[in-house]
C-alpha cells in the first residue's frame, strides 16, 4: 500500500485523503488544530458543541460526511495538535517532513519525522490587509479573526464594527458578526462598480455552472439588504483613531487606481474594525520542499495537481486562491494521483467551472496600487518590528538598494516574529514603488525555512525518525 | 458548559472550557495584552496563528499564541513585552 501524508485538515486536506483511501493508499492527515475543518468549517470545540452548530456554515453536512468518513477509517490516521515545522528535501522522493505534535507553542512536545511515499500540501492561506494609519492599533481586526472568534468561540470583536476591504469573503464575517449580535455599521468594498462590472458581469454564462456560489453570495446580499446595512463600493478605510484601541475610522472614496479622493474622508464611530483585501499562498513547506511557484505567489501544479517536486502534490489555496469548492475539487484530484489512481473526470469538471470563478474574482477585487497614497510616513508597515512606510521609501532612496534582502536587513522590514507574513507582501509592493525600477529578487518574504517556532529543548530531541515502515 | 478561571496579571479572569485564552481576553472586555519594541499595544489580529500579535506567557512559558492556545483552568497568563533596543 502506498503511504500518502497529507498536511493540512482544511477542505482540500480533507478530500485528498478521502480520495487516497477510496484508491487503497493508507494515508495519515496532520492537522494544526484539535480537530479537521480548516478555516472554512471552523466550530466549536467538542466540549462546547452547538447544536444549532450547521446554520453557522454552508456545506455542513458535506463536512459531518467527510469527517465520518475519515474518522471511522482503520487505515486513515488523523493526527491533530500537528505542527509541521520543517521538511527535509530529497533526491528524486517527497521531503521529509518534521513535526512536533501537542500544544500550540508548548514544550516538550512529541517530535516525529515522516517519510512518505507521496505528500500532499494542503496548508490554506493567509489573509492580506493593507496597511492604513492606526492599522496596529487594538480593535482592529482581520476578517478573518473575526469569522474565526464568531464560528471558533461566539465571541464577538466589538459592539459596533465596521467591515471593509476587498472581495466577497466580507460578506460571510459580516454574517457571522450579525449572528453574534454585533451591530454592523458598514461594508466597505474598495473596488469600484466598473471594476465589480468587469469581473463579474462579463460572459455570465461561465458564471452558471457556479451557481451554488452564486447563490450563496446572493444570500449574504439580502442580508444585508433586510437589515438595512449600507454596502458601499469605492471607498476604504484610510485611518483608524484611538489611543489604545480603535475609538472611530475614516472612510475615503477611492479612484479606480483605489487611490483616496480628497475631501470625500467620512469619519464613523466604531469599536472596531474588520479588514481583509484578499489572501496569500500559505507556501512556506512548498517553498522549503522545492516547489516551484509563479509570479503570484502561488504553488504551479500541472493537470494531476503535481508540483515541480517528485512525489509532491498541492491542493486548496496553495495553488491560487478560490475558495471552497475549488479546494474540494483540487483535494480530490490531489488525493486521488497521490495514491496512484486517476482523478474523476467530475473533480476534473469542477475545477476548471470553479478556477474560472476565481479568475472572476481576481478580476473583480484584486488590488490596485493607488492604496500607497493612502499611507503618511509615519503609519507602520511592519507590524512586529514597527518599521514605517516613511522608513522603508527613506532606506530604498538613500541606499539605492534594489535587493530585498539587504533592504530587510537594513529596515528590519519582515524579520521580526510572524517572519513577514503579515507584511512581506505590502514591503514588496512599497520598495517596487519607492525607485520606480524594482526589485532585483523580489519573492523572498515568503521563504521562511522553518515554518513555525519550535523551541530549542524540542529541537535537540526531534532527531528521532518514524519511516514509512513504522506508520500505522 | 464548563466554567473556568484564569488568572492574568494577577486578576481572576472567568472564560469556558474550550475557549481560547485570547477569547477569554476578549470576552472580558480587553482589546491589548503585549507591547512592541517602542511601546506599541497588541491584542488578537489576525485570529489564526499567522502575526504572532497576541503573544502571551502561560505558566512562565513565553511566546505562547493566545489565539492558539486553548485556556486550561487556573492557567496562569501574564502580560508580555518585545525586548526593548
Ligand atoms: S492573533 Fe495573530 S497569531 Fe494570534
Amino acid at each position: 500500500m502506498t503511504e500518502v501524508l497529507v498536511v493540512g485538515g482544511g477542505p482540500a486536506g480533507m478530500a485528498a485523503t478521502l480520495a487516497a483511501r477510496r484508491h487503497g493508499a493508507r494515508v495519515v492527515l496532520l492537522e494544526a488544530g484539535d480537530d479537521v475543518g480548516g478555516q472554512y468549517w471552523r466550530h466549536l470545540p467538542h466540549g462546547r458543541a452547538d447544536p444549532g452548530e450547521r446554520h453557522w456554515h454552508h456545506g455542513w453536512d458535506r463536512f459531518l460526511a467527510l469527517r465520518a468518513a475519515l474518522r471511522d477509517d482503520a487505515d486513515c490516521e488523523i493526527v491533530t495538535g500537528a505542527h509541521v515545522w520543517s521538511v527535509d528535501r530529497r533526491d528524486g522522493a517527497p521531503p521529509l517532513v518534521h513535526v512536533v505534535v501537542g500544544e500550540p507553542d508548548g514544550q516538550g512536545r512529541e517530535p516525529r519525522t515522516y517519510d512518505p511515499a507521496a505528500l500532499v500540501l494542503a496548508t490554506g492561506a493567509y489573509e492580506r490587509t493593507l496597511p492604513f494609519p492606526g492599522w496596529d492599533l487594538p480593535g482592529v481586526f482581520t476578517a478573518g479573526a473575526a469569522q474565526a472568534l464568531a464560528k471558533g468561540e461566539r465571541v464577538a470583536v466589538g459592539r459596533r464594527v465596521l467591515v471593509a476591504g476587498a472581495g466577497p469573503f466580507l460578506l460571510p464575517v459580516v454574517s457571522g458578526l450579525l449572528r453574534i449580535g454585533t451591530e454592523v455599521a458598514e461594508v466597505v468594498e474598495a473596488a469600484r462598480p466598473a471594476q465589480l462590472a468587469a469581473g463579474w458581469a462579463t460572459r455570465p454564462w461561465e458564471l452558471l455552472a457556479a451557481r451554488r456560489k452564486a447563490g450563496e453570495l446572493a444570500g449574504y446580499a439580502r442580508e444585508l439588504a433586510a437589515r438595512r446595512i449600507p454596502y458601499r463600493t469605492g471607498a476604504a478605510v484610510v485611518a483608524a483613531h484611538g489611543t489604545d484601541r480603535v475609538e472611530a475610522v475614516t472612510v475615503a472614496r477611492l479612484t479606480r487606481q483605489w487611490a483616496p479622493v480628497p475631501g470625500t474622508e467620512r469619519r464613523i464611530e466604531v469599536d472596531a474594525v474588520c479588514v481583509s483585501h484578499g489572501f496569500l499562498p500559505r507556501t512556506e513547506l512548498a517553498t522549503a520542499a522545492g516547489c516551484a511557484v509563479g509570479a503570484d505567489g502561488a504553488v504551479t501544479v500541472d493537470a494531476r495537481q503535481l508540483t515541480s517536486v517528485p512525489g509532491v502534490l498541492t491542493a486548496g489555496e496553495l495553488t491560487g486562491i478560490g475558495g471552497v469548492d475549488l479546494a474540494l475539487a483540487e483535494g480530490e484530484i490531489a488525493g486521488s494521483v497521490a495514491a496512484g489512481g486517476t482523478p474523476a473526470p467530475g473533480a476534473v469538471r469542477e475545477r476548471a467551472v470553479f478556477r474560472r470563478f476565481a479568475a472572476r474574482l481576481a478580476a473583480a477585487h484584486g488590488i490596485r496600487p493607488g492604496w500607497q497614497a493612502w499611507l503618511d510616513d509615519g503609519t507602520v508597515v511592519c507590524r512586529c518590528e514597527d518599521v514605517t512606510a516613511g522608513a522603508l521609501r527613506r532606506t530604498a532612496e538613500l541606499t539605492g538598494s534594489r535587493g530585498l534582502r539587504s533592504l530587510k536587513l537594513t529596515t528590519r522590514a519582515g524579520l521580526g516574529l510572524c517572519q513577514g507574513r503579515t507584511c512581506g507582501r505590502t514591503v514588496e509592493d512599497l520598495l517596487t514603488g519607492a525607485d520606480g525600477v524594482g526589485l532585483l529578487d523580489p519573492g523572498r518574504t515568503a521563504h521562511r525555512p522553518i515554518a513555525i517556532p519550535v523551541r530549542l529543548g524540542e529541537l535537540s530531541d526531534s532527531t528521532r525518525t518514524r519511516n514509512r515502515e513504522d506508520l500505522p | 458548559m464548563t466554567r473556568i478561571r484564569i488568572e492574568v496579571d494577577g486578576d481572576q479572569v472567568p472564560g469556558l472550557a474550550g475557549q481560547t485564552i485570547a477569547a477569554v481576553l476578549l470576552a472580558d472586555g480587553r482589546a491589548a495584552w503585549r507591547r512592541t519594541r517602542t511601546g506599541r499595544p497588541r491584542g488578537v489580529f489576525c485570529g489564526i496563528g499567522a502575526c504572532f500579535d497576541c503573544l502571551v506567557t502561560v505558566n512562565g512559558l513565553r511566546d505562547v499564541r493566545a489565539c492558539q492556545r486553548r485556556a486550561a483552568d487556573g492557567d496562569k497568563v501574564d502580560l508580555q513585552e518585545d525586548d526593548r533596543d
